[in-house]
């Protein structure tokens, strides 16, 4: 399958990302899945005409094809003129070639939180009117209209995350070459679940801190960070602590809170990034699927009951207390 | 006399969206304009916001020079508060930092440049079937050798700041995770690693061989590795000649740390150096589409022409220091560090080839830098400490990106960001003119290129542009 890769109102952090695929190196990956780039900005030979050229290649019908794969939130400003980007070397604005090109693809694939929402692009009263491929924010609706459905039948595959992980990239296209990836595979806002069933809580080596409520009061403390630290590992999709980033690593594991980068207007939390909202002293945002009186009767349950061990490790910068060693048996 | 318009886009291999516009006469171009064709907005959507918001938000400015926004942020956070990072805070950072740095110039160097030489049109050349093997995009041997490479350095980045790019681990009292003695010896042996691929695939040397090299002429005749692979494609397309600079150099100094910075700050013109002035700044708005008048980023502010009217002809604005355009980046760091060889390549004037060399330069000096960072990391103190934001206040953060000198100035007022204005490296190479009509840096270096007959997107051209590493993304932001 070829795959034609756009890069719009983003940071190209997506592909920078998906450079770190490792064995195999992204190159080899797809080569060996049979997948190639018609075009790729950041990684391409050509340049200039020869990209014109196959640009009105693909749109005149005489290149089938297969990925339509848009990195970055589309530009709606300025009033609605989408002249905030202009596709260089063409005069036209990228809303208008990716409403163009989409329909002429077998899948459409949204690469991160931008493409797929609008991002951190639509932050702090999105000055360029930046807006999702098929996603406004959390509501359908994007460049595309929320019925659009590709060759595929497939609604854009929102591949969110910010950046994404190189493996939800390389993964959803492997998939889709291997044609596996049916509507099933995704969830309700079309991000592949293979990813986007786990929770970013899932392995996050803080869970015993979370467990007993043993919370990190500043950064560099190991304690759980949910409670004072602005962290949302509990309700963002992502399998980051299971896969692991860059070798195994993950926001929490650097000692810094998930932002929920994987979901729409996470760019917009209402509160600081790293400060957790609270009311009468008890943080705002619950797991979103547990009762919160539940909840809070098992906080407080289990707060009485932290060990020291936890509680001093928790506000400590590395572990003071390990754990106890049992005595040997007579 | 025979004169043509070419427009040049999409320009690939750069970093985010550009478009050049060429005036061309007598088969040489006459007159170029540098475009850069994406607004997002960043420094609107900072106002109003939590101060400690810069740290997730401008990061997300630019996904290769990532960890260079979030360094600033944190250093303009820090100043306005009055404290800094302890010290190995500094060096952690340090280590974050360079790793990002070495990651751009060998993606810069392999994926982006040197790709250019695997083109048909240099069939024929003596060198070019071995350029095809190593460079031809996506498939040359080096090319799948630079990204494992780079795959393997940034697990360090992992290590101490989670995920590469857009890492919270930088703040402006110091990192989030005090790594231990297991992390630092890991660390170490990554950089091992990284330091055979650097000697058995881009140098074919010593590291230290390569950074000790004191001449111009040293460089030129060093035939080992890659690095000697591009030496022999230089000579022979006289890359020396092509795609002068302004002759003025500008870097604020490359990673802060307790004492002072690694590679030194300042500005370098004709031979003779002297410190930057950073309140001498002023960003001019004659040719962007931009409302307002020229102004020092601290009193800036950013409000977009929406009919984007002539003559303005970029979204970037125009930075000048003491009213003059400035080249910044590797070369201008290692001249103004005082490198022997990277003053010899000054003394000889800016080239596609001078930038290139002096990128590797500091390749094979950040190896030793981020060894030396590594082994005096000590697991046993403190990597961060709480910093008090003052409700009022104002701050500049001047750091380096791999790119070259990019600013922040923060203002505060009521406990929220009042004025945030970036000044990026590509702000200013890539510059448009200024109200004197003097162009930026890219727009100067290209006057006089050769332009074929029958090119419509001139190797030339490309090979000037790309010898600059724009990253666009961070230039309007």
């Amino acid at each position: 399958m070829n795959i034609l890769w756009l890069q719009s109102a983003g940071c190209g952090g997506c592909t920078m990302s998906l450079l770190c695929t490792q064995t195999p190196n992204l190159f080899d990956l797809l080569g060996d899945a049979g997948l190639e780039f018609l075009w790729h900005p950041s990684l391409s030979e050509q340049t200039g005409a020869e990209v014109r050229q196959l640009l009105a290649g693909i749109e005149q019908g005489e290149i089938a094809l297969d990925i339509l794969c848009v990195e970055g939130s589309i530009l709606t400003g300025p009033r609605g003129s989408g002249k905030f980007q202009i596709l260089s070397g063409t005069g036209r604005a990228m809303l208008d070639w990716v409403q163009s090109l989409a329909p002429l693809a077998k899948h459409v694939v949204a690469v991160g939180s931008c493409a797929a929402f609008g991002g951190v692009t639509s932050a702090g009263g999105n000055p360029a009117g930046a807006i999702g491929l098929q996603y406004d924010g959390a509501h359908p609706g994007g460049a595309l209209e929320a019925a659009f459905r590709s060759a595929s039948g497939l609604p854009v595959i929102n591949v969110a995350g910010c950046p994404t992980h190189p493996d939800w990239v390389t993964e959803t296209l492997l998939l889709l070459a291997a044609e596996e990836l049916a509507l099933s595979a995704l969830d309700a806002l079309a991000r592949p679940l293979f990813y986007a069933e786990n929770l970013v809580h899932h392995a996050c080596p803080k869970n015993e801190f979370y467990e007993y409520k043993a919370s990190a009061e500043q950064h560099g403390q190991l304690g759980c960070m949910m409670e004072h630290l602005g962290c949302v590992g509990t309700q963002a999709v992502g399998d980051c602590n299971i896969r692991g980033w860059n070798g195994g690593s993950s926001c929490t594991r650097a000692g810094y809170a998930c932002i929920n980068c994987t979901a729409p207007e996470f760019e917009e939390p209402q509160h600081p990034f790293s400060q957790t909202p609270k009311f009468a002293g008890i943080p705002i945002g619950l797991p979103s699927d547990m009762p919160k009186a539940w909840f809070m009767a098992l906080a407080s349950l289990s707060k009485a009951a932290t060990p020291k061990r936890l509680s001093e490790n928790a506000v400590a910068d590395r572990i003071e207390i390990t754990p106890s060693i049992r005595n040997p048996k007579s | 006399m025979t004169k043509r318009s070419l427009i040049v886009g999409p320009f690939n291999r750069v970093e985010g969206d550009l478009e050049i516009r060429l005036e061309i006469a007598d088969g040489h171009v006459a007159a170029a304009y540098a475009n850069a064709p994406l607004f997002r907005g960043f420094e609107m959507m900072m106002l109003g916001k939590d101060p400690m918001d810069a740290l997730t938000i401008t990061p997300r400015i630019c996904g290769i020079c990532s960890i260079s926004q979030s360094a600033a942020a944190a250093r303009a956070l820090g100043q306005i508060a009055g404290q800094g990072q302890t010290s190995q805070g500094a060096l952690a950072s340090a280590i974050l930092h360079g790793v990002e740095n070495m990651c751009d110039h060998l993606t810069h160097f392999n994926l982006f440049f040197c790709a250019d030489f695997a083109r048909p049109a240099y069939h024929g050349r003596s060198w070019h079937d071995r350029a095809q093997a190593r460079f031809t995009a996506m498939e040359g041997s080096a090319i799948r050798a630079c990204v494992e490479a780079r795959a393997e350095i940034l697990h360090i980045v992992g290590l101490l700041g989670g995920k590469w790019p857009h890492t919270l681990a930088i703040q402006p009292g110091g990192v989030t995770r005090a790594p231990s003695a297991r992390d630092r010896i890991r660390m170490a042996s990554t950089l091992s690693a990284f330091r055979r691929y650097l000697e058995t695939t881009l140098f074919g040397a010593p590291v230290e061989a390569f950074a000790e090299l004191s001449s111009a002429q040293a460089l030129r005749d060093w035939s080992r590795g890659d690095a000697g692979l591009f030496m022999e494609i230089a000579a022979d397309l006289d890359l020396s000649a092509m795609g002068p600079g302004p002759g003025r150099y500008l870097s604020f100094g490359a990673y802060p740390l307790a004492d002072s910075r690694a590679f030194a700050p300042g500005i370098w013109q004709g031979g003779a150096s002297a410190p930057v002035n950073s309140a001498a700044i002023r960003e001019d708005l004659s040719h962007a589409w931009m409302h307002g008048a020229a102004a020092h980023p601290a009193q800036g502010a950013t409000h977009p022409d929406e009919d984007m009217k002539a003559p303005a002809y970029s979204w970037c604005k125009a930075p000048r220091l003491n009213g003059q355009s400035y080249e910044t980046g590797a070369l201008a760091r290692q001249i103004i560090d005082g490198h022997p060889a990277a003053l010899d390549l000054a003394q000889q004037g800016a080239s596609v080839f001078a930038r290139v060399a002096g990128r590797l330069l500091e390749v094979a000096r950040t190896q030793i830098l981020l060894e030396s960072w590594v082994a005096a990391l000590k697991p046993e103190e403190r990597f961060i400490q709480e910093i008090q934001l003052p409700k009022t206040g104002s701050g500049e953060g001047l750091v380096e990106a791999a790119r070259g000198a990019l600013g922040h100035w923060i203002s505060l007022r009521e406990g929220k960001i009042s004025a945030y204005q970036i000044i990026a490296p590509t702000t200013w190479n890539f510059s448009p003119r200024d109200e004197s009509g003097c162009p930026g840096p890219v727009e100067a270096a290209l006057v006089g290129a050769p332009v074929g007959a029958g090119e419509d997107t001139p190797l030339t051209v490309q090979h000037i542009v790309r010898s600059f590493d724009p990253c666009m993304v961070c230039t309007v932001h």
